[in-house]
């Protein structure tokens, strides 16, 4: 792609001005070639992800189940908001959502941002490392979900014994998947192992989006490093961070996979969060009514998001 | 890079410093290795050992785990066995060792077959519409241009268990439930969004002089397209089927909720790989090590674009 100079591009382009639009006649017109690329797309997406959505929308106003497609379907308007609305057991779900997005997050933002930096001093062999240190994130969360259950065993896993090695309790006496104040932790710190190197990737490009010169004007005006970092490096990385900040957020308020394999909820309800309870009330009981309402007040939060995650990508993409 | 750092003494970190901040990172690389290689490690473990406490470093390596992976095995008594003839093959020899023979093939080879079938049917078909509609999105003037290419990525947005549930009931109504057939088109439908955006950054890069020249030429605009475009983007198509490739093998949700027998891939099938007295760990731990090997090579192959797949081509570095 590199073969082209800078000025044989413009030779180029000035050649080109005249005879480009005569040659647009030829075959296809531009404007029939661009609908005949771009409609199987939008097809496909609209087959199988919007006709569905409008479908959702509408059985979340029914009490249809889709264990009885027999019984007559009656319309109820929008009780299903209304009782999901007002149910406990769903702001129980919200509430261990919203502890295991912030503490992700969170945790993950510190990390993933401390070794960006750490990295970006660009240490012998830190492309081998970093490589190294992405692998988590590449994997199935399902599958790592299932590895995990082995490591967290009470009796047997590896977790388990070194926590109690270092702690000098029995590697028996703390259950992580099995106790209530354990495991809404457990499932933070695989969600921490596997996706903090995303955060960091994205903030090794913020970092590296911050020119030298900036740094060496800094220098000259014997600026200490403590300021550089907290008037340079912080503000300009930041649009990187909240970048991911917004991705992980996303990513985790809809988590199904991972928590489904490590605790399917449990216990009790403990690490249920929202995709778990949608999954009970969709594929357990049957209430296809009703969490089909669910799904549409998840769907508009998620949509929320989305829309500002779009806003941040297109500000980085700007710079 | 390399350019930028030669003029730049001053700011440039000294040796003690990148000493340090390579021992720290080093530091975090290990271990967040360790669950990695533990699950290779107990792959090769026999069922005792696996479960030993304390955790077994040094073992007698096994290959029972893959075995168990692969077959299915019955019980029989010592004196059965003694009629039979020599053990047919490493694994029989293994299950006799524990008075058992072989009884056929396991569900784990052709959940990995479908898991192969479905990924690669999905990623042909969802880098082949992103292509084209990435080169539309490129090149021509579409109305509603930043308004479809919104709707293209929110689609993706969507919470899995949110989109089965029609998604379930269509099938059923269509017959496309627990079909290979259904399950690579709904991950086309998931995969197609990553493509257009990932796409749509690569063939920005290509200089539009190129197919222009070509037209002058006299090729029309779709021979331009494919005898210029395509061969230019070969990088980024790759680099995109991987990522769509990745994500088509790795996917659960769908695969647990709408798929049982037939079209079930490998990651809903591993967590239930069951022995005699609850879970075979070995092999649960041989069908992880299987799973995830070619991941490890997709990621490093994918290493310098990886930023880009993960943030659908917004960060190119």
């Amino acid at each position: 792609m590199n073969d082209l100079s800078a000025s044989s591009q413009i030779a180029y382009r000035a050649a080109l001005v005249q005879p480009a639009r005569v040659h647009r006649i030829r075959g296809l017109s531009d404007k029939a070639l661009a609908w005949l690329f771009i409609t199987p797309t939008i097809v496909l997406l609209l087959a199988i992800n919007i006709f569905p959505l409008i479908w959702t929308i509408y059985l979340s106003f029914t009490n249809y189940r889709a264990n009885r497609p027999n019984v007559p379907m009656r319309w109820l308007g929008i009780d299903w908001y209304q009782t999901i609305l007002t149910d406990p057991d769903i702001w129980a779900a919200m509430q261990v959502t919203a502890h295991f997005v912030i503490w992700t997050v969170l945790i993950e933002t510190v990390l993933g941002f401390g070794l960006a930096f750490l990295i970006d001093k660009k240490f012998r062999g830190h492309g081998v490392w970093t490589t190294i240190i992405l692998l988590p994130m590449m994997l199935s969360p399902a599958v790592v979900g299932n590895f995990w259950t082995f490591l967290y065993q009470p009796q047997i896993g590896l977790f388990n014994y070194v926590l109690a090695f270092f702690t000098g309790s029995g590697a028996s006496s703390f259950q992580m998947l099995g106790d209530v104040t354990l495991s809404p932790w457990a499932i933070v710190i695989v969600d921490v192992w596997m996706w903090t190197p995303y955060v960091m990737l994205i903030c090794i490009a913020g970092l590296r989006s911050i020119p030298d010169f900036i740094y060496e004007a800094a220098e000259v005006d014997r600026a200490s490093k403590w300021r550089q970092f907290w008037s340079i490096t912080l503000p300009m990385a930041l649009p990187f961070i909240m970048l991911a900040v917004l991705f992980r957020g996303i990513e985790n308020f809809k988590m199904f996979d991972m928590v489904n394999l490590l605790t399917g909820g449990g216990p009790g309800s403990t690490t249920e969060v929202a995709s778990i309870t949608l999954k009970r009330a969709a594929f357990e009981s049957w209430r296809t009514g009703y969490s089909s309402a669910f799904a549409i007040i998840l769907f508009v939060t998620v949509f929320g998001l989305a829309n500002i995650y779009v806003k941040a990508l297109n500000r980085v993409k700007s710079r | 890079m390399s350019i930028a750092n030669a003029a730049h003494s001053i700011v440039e970190p000294t040796a003690g410093t990148r000493r340090f901040a390579g021992s720290l990172v080093m530091l975090y690389a290990v271990v967040t290795m360790i669950p990695l290689i533990w699950i290779v490690l107990t792959s090769f473990k026999s069922p005792d050992d696996a479960i030993s406490y304390p955790p077994k470093l040094v073992f007698q390596p096994s290959l029972e785990g893959y075995c168990n992976l692969v077959t299915t095995r019955s019980r029989q008594t010592p004196e059965f066995i003694q009629t039979l003839g020599p053990p047919q093959g490493l694994c029989d020899g293994i299950a006799r060792e524990r008075n058992m023979v072989v009884a056929g093939p396991s569900n784990y080879v052709p959940r990995f077959i479908n898991s192969l079938i479905i990924a690669f049917g999905s990623t042909v078909l969802a880098v082949a519409l992103g292509t084209l509609s990435a080169y539309g999105f490129s090149r021509f003037r579409v109305p509603l241009k930043e308004d479809l290419l919104f709707f293209i990525l929110s689609t993706r947005m969507m919470p899995p268990i949110a989109v089965a549930i029609p998604i379930y009931l269509m099938y059923r109504v269509i017959g496309l439930s627990d079909t290979r057939l259904g399950m690579i088109l709904l991950y086309t439908s998931v995969n197609v969004s990553l493509a257009v955006w990932l796409l749509k950054g690569f063939i920005d890069e290509i200089p539009r002089e190129y197919e222009e020249a070509a037209m002058i030429d006299g090729y029309t605009r779709f021979q331009a397209f494919v005898r210029v475009v395509l061969p230019q983007a070969t990088t980024g198509i790759a680099a995109t089927a991987i990522f769509c490739l990745i994500f088509a093998w790795n996917e659960y949700a769908f695969a647990v909720l709408l798929t049982s027998g037939n079209a079930q891939t490998a990651p809903p099938f591993i967590p239930i790989i069951i022995g005699e007295g609850g879970q075979d760990w070995p092999a649960v731990a041989a069908g992880t090590t299987l799973f995830l090997v070619p991941i490890v090579v997709f990621t490093v192959l994918l290493r310098k674009h990886l930023l880009r797949g993960i943030t659908f081509g917004a960060v190119r570095k």
